[in-house]
């Protein structure tokens, strides 16, 4: 069994989650926007995923669109909002591409953070404006695990962009964070199931009530017209599963992983040098430990991580799977040579000391290869 | 009991897929990396997510490992920027072989030995051949496909550890091979030219958009204005074709100088030289002073010629070389490559 320590990319499905969705891969199979009783079943359990995904981000029920990512969710947000309001998209410069993307793509803003990751509060006021009718700055980062001020980021966006819808994509903070009150002065929230131990291919975005989005898919007018498409039944009631789970466990899972976490960087600091963290784990979520090892490349460091059992990451992939230099890094002005030796271990629900052991075994002799 | 580790470069092209192919089947611990080099427009190089994707398929097929490893810093600043500087001073660069120089054989095996791994292949037509006590590149047995000419840098200590899987097969065998292993690249077309330019906008547009044209002047061999070009960048010694100043006679760039803006054309027989002046010359064993067979060009013929220091002297007269291009030296026999440079 490798050490599986990438749940930022991706997390394994919590048994609870598979138990849920496993009637509706097999004999609910129906559309649940049909006319009859099995359609009627598979319809009922959407509603109830749409109350439990409500609760858990403090939103109604209603205002909830089931999307197929979180990646969908966040272009809906942004792309939504322009496309119906027209005027001018703002984002912190460290979001995940599936905003920033939306945002260069319709001549939006970008705002510059500060070394730990934190959005320059003063620029964003300076690229706020009265025409500006979306700003979206992410809840916690994918890369480096920074914590924005969220609430801060609020007040001055409510001050400076009166207009605007404001999005925030906490597609990383779920497993960490209590969304619901994190976000609370957000218009638009988006997350992804397959962050918190549901499946891939479903995510939701939500919209309050007031807020009006161009919907990015036309079609049968499922969620209200607001997103059309089959409702992806299973994956929404393992989603819902997955949140509740999420949320009834998050304090114990915060506080484990956190000690591992810390063991993870201290036992690295300890066995290696030049090993350097790259945002202080007071700013960042339990789960992200980030560092930034001297003397070696990502992706030699990975290919040999790899080899021996340990799944890790670096920056994001490009297309050809090949590692591109982290925007986020270059937004925090990492240098770039100490950016070459990033690494990124996140860790999750089901991590164990074990693995943490298997880390601490296979990462300072793979450096060590590297250095010689 | 495995032979050794190995990197295999793919490229998505079917030499490379059936190289990987051979060496699984030799028994080597393979590892297939694609090496993201071009970050720009591209059809023809390696660097597409198509052909990305070709070689991770093939990969999977064969059962080894698939990574991509990107070197596109220093592809940009090994390879890229000097072709560009080349043009600007009016030279005609071989960039392939300053990727085999700089990346295939220096960064990608620096690459493998700090990983650990024994061995770096390649899809080249070409062989290692070992000769007392030290190796040389050897031309492929396919003639007509061979790529000893691009790989002719590679010294010594490369040399050791770089394996040639098709070298000693023809490009019909590699194809037969990879169709009868049911390879998806078993009929994709060879690539062609240079990766990072664009068949449709050409070098012409790629030098375009990063250097100056100098409109030059276009003189006969008496000093005579016959006509102008736009970009003396785009003209190379030895060209015939879309030079002004027309007439009987057929004109051959025989000289440029981007300085002066000047493009000097001649005849059949001005284009003619007795010899080629050679720098950065390299041995790969001692030198070679007797009669030997120089190339000076990819697929051109290797002709009569020794060595005087740094300059090659024709045993008969040869169209005159393009500054930029490099001289390969290969034995009289023309089996193996004694040594290389590039013409001054």
């Amino acid at each position: 069994m490798p050490a599986y320590l990438d749940y930022a990319a991706s997390t394994p499905m919590r048994p609870e989650a598979i138990e849920a969705m496993a009637p509706y891969l097999r004999e609910r199979f129906a559309n649940s926007s049909g006319a009859h009783a099995a359609a009627r079943q598979a319809g009922q359990a959407v509603d109830e995923a749409r109350d439990v995904v409500a609760a858990a981000l403090g939103c109604r029920p209603g205002d909830v669109i089931f999307t197929g990512t979180g990646t969908e969710a966040d272009n809906h947000a942004i792309l939504g909002a322009v496309r119906h309001h027209g005027g001018v998209a703002v984002c912190s410069a460290v979001e995940h591409h599936a905003v920033l993307h939306p945002v260069e793509h319709v001549g939006g803003r970008v705002v510059g953070v500060d070394p730990t990751g934190q959005v320059d509060l003063d620029a964003l006021v300076t690229a706020l404006s009265d025409d500006v009718t979306a700003v979206s700055v992410m809840l916690a980062n994918n890369e480096v695990g920074t914590i924005q001020p969220f609430a801060e980021v609020a007040a001055v966006v409510r001050a400076h962009a009166p207009r605007a819808v404001l999005h925030t994509d906490a597609v990383q903070a779920f497993a960490w964070l209590d969304v619901a009150s994190d976000a609370a002065a957000a218009d638009c929230i988006s997350v992804s199931a397959h962050k918190f131990g549901g499946p891939k291919g479903v995510g939701a975005l939500v919209v309050r009530g007031d807020v009006t989005l161009e919907p990015l898919i036309l079609g049968g007018g499922q969620e209200r017209d607001r997103r059309s498409g089959t409702h992806n039944v299973a994956g929404i009631v393992a989603m819902a599963a997955a949140m509740q789970a999420t949320v009834s466990e998050r304090a114990d899972v915060v506080a484990r992983v956190t000690r591992q976490r810390d063991r993870l960087v201290e036992g690295l600091q300890a066995a290696l040098a030049g090993v350097h963290e790259t945002v202080p784990r007071s700013k960042k979520v339990a789960g992200s430990a980030h560092v930034c090892i001297e003397g070696v490349e990502s992706e030699a460091l990975l290919f040999l991580l790899d080899r021996a059992g340990v799944c890790a990451s670096a920056a994001s992939a490009c297309a050809s799977g090949a590692m591109e230099p982290s925007h986020v890094l270059v937004a925090m002005s990492v240098p770039k040579e100490q950016a070459a030796g990033a690494l990124r271990l996140s860790l999750g629900f089901a991590t164990t000391d074990a693995d943490v052991d298997e880390a601490l075994d296979v990462i300072p002799a793979a450096v060590r290869q590297l250095r010689r | 009991m495995t032979r050794g580790s190995v990197l295999v470069a793919m490229s998505g092209g079917v030499d490379s897929s059936v190289a990987a192919a051979l060496l699984v089947e030799q028994g080597w611990d393979v590892v297939g990396v694609t090496m993201r080099l071009w970050g720009g427009e591209s059809d023809t190089g390696c660097c597409s997510v198509a052909d990305v994707e070709d070689a991770r398929r093939v990969a999977q097929q064969l059962g080894i490992d698939h990574v991509v490893f990107n070197f596109t810093d220093d592809f940009h600043a090994r390879v890229v920027d000097p072709y560009v500087a080349d043009h600007a001073a009016g030279r005609t660069p071989n960039p392939c072989v300053e990727c085999n120089r700089h990346l295939k054989f220096d960064r990608l095996l620096g690459r493998a030995e700090r990983l650990g791994i024994d061995a770096v292949a390649t899809g080249h037509h070409a062989r290692v051949v070992e000769v007392g006590g030290g190796f040389r590149v050897g031309r492929g047995a396919d003639r007509a496909k061979d790529q000893s000419y691009v790989v002719h840098v590679l010294g010594q200590d490369a040399l050791a550890r770089v394996l040639f899987p098709v070298g000693d097969r023809t490009k019909a065998d590699v194809r037969a091979m990879a169709a009868a292993l049911g390879l998806r690249t078993a009929t994709k077309p060879d690539s062609q030219d240079v990766c990072f330019i664009t068949s449709g906008g050409g070098r012409e547009a790629f030098l375009g958009s990063r250097i100056p044209f100098t409109p030059a002047a276009v003189v006969d061999t008496a000093g005579r204005t016959v006509g102008r070009v736009d970009a003396v960048e785009l003209v190379t010694v030895g060209q015939r074709r879309g030079i002004t100043g027309g007439g009987g006679e057929r004109r051959y760039v025989v000289a440029v100088d981007p300085v002066a803006a000047v493009v000097t054309v001649g005849s059949a027989a001005d284009l003619l030289s007795g010899d080629v002046r050679v720098r950065d010359l390299g041995w790969a064993g001692p030198p070679v002073r007797g009669p030997v067979l120089v190339q000076c060009s990819a697929h051109g013929p290797a002709r009569p010629a020794t060595l005087d220091g740094e300059t090659v002297r024709w045993a008969q007269p040869q169209r005159r070389v393009a500054p930029g291009q490099s001289v390969v030296i290969y034995d009289a026999g023309d089996e193996l490559v004694l040594g290389g440079g590039i013409a001054s």
